[in-house]
């Protein structure tokens, strides 16, 4: 299903905790690509990819201005489904981790016993 | 992959996927049992269970309550439909908020996978409404800054 698809292109976009920060960003207002790379300890090339990932998930829109390619949020980027996956995403997130470690400990409890 | 893989299936429902370092028994166990449900399952950060059952058979009764130990809460009920130990859990549950949201059926299954285990979970996807619903409790409170920007987000594209 084509609506299916776009679905989860815009969850994998939203998936990486850079592009996440990107829109942050872009929430603000536009801004060039130089811009957006500064707070993130990676390179231009590597936020031009993260870039990508967002335009092709219609998260975000450029425009040509000069030699600069200014970035802004696209309009109605992001549905009430998204915003409710990208929550169930965070709980059970914060969820998985818990249990890892109550794993752990628990393999960690048999080792120790006779 | 302990990485959370997260998709759609048509428009009606979620599946969820992950692995985790520890036996199908361990994952099974950990899904079933109130003592130890309530040590994990408790959403964002600041928030805890007070109240846990899980009558672990088929036909059980299942009631968990969530607090934010600020005045906020939330609680859901749900019935245990199938056990097949330690591979599959299938239940139903509905959310109180305070209405009750639509039943929700949850398919959890628990693979060996090497020296893991690949849990898979398949449930429905919300109404439009029920995510709003959601959306408005307050749940997303205390969620990790990113969740943060997001309602930041969408806040900006409301009012703009």
């Amino acid at each position: 299903m084509k609506l299916d698809a776009a679905l989860d292109r815009t969850l994998a976009a939203l998936a990486d905790p850079t592009r996440r920060g990107i829109l942050a960003r872009l929430a603000l207002g536009e801004a060039t690509v130089s811009e957006l790379a500064e707070p993130f300890a990676i390179s231009q090339p590597a936020i031009s990819r993260h870039i990508r990932v967002l335009s092709e998930a219609g998260l975000i829109a450029q425009r040509v201005s000069g030699t600069k390619r200014p970035c802004r949020l696209a309009p109605g980027a992001l549905s009430e489904l998204d915003e409710y996956l990208e929550m169930l995403r965070g709980a059970l997130t914060h969820n998985y981790r818990r249990l890892d470690q109550l794993l752990a400990k628990q393999a960690k409890g048999k080792d120790k016993s006779p | 992959m302990s990485e959370l893989l997260l998709t759609t299936e048509g428009e009606t429902h979620v599946v969820v996927k992950r692995r985790f370092e520890a036996s199908p028994e361990a994952l099974y166990r950990a899904h079933l049992d109130p003592e130890l449900i309530q040590q994990w399952c408790l959403g964002p950060e600041g928030w805890t269970m007070p109240v846990c059952v899980n009558e672990a058979k088929p036909g059980g009764k299942i009631r968990y309550e969530w607090s934010n130990g600020k005045g906020m809460g939330f609680f859901l009920t749900g019935e245990i439909l199938e056990l097949d130990p330690p591979h599959r859990i299938v239940h139903v549950e509905r959310m109180h908020m305070p209405d009750a949201t639509p039943d929700n059926r949850i398919v959890t299954t628990f693979v060996a996978d090497g020296s893991g285990t690949l849990m898979t979970m398949r449930m429905s996807l919300p109404n439009a409404e029920t995510r709003k619903a959601m959306l408005a409790t307050g749940m997303e409170r205390g969620m990790e800054a990113s969740y943060v920007r997001l309602e930041r987000l969408s806040g900006s594209k409301a009012s703009s």
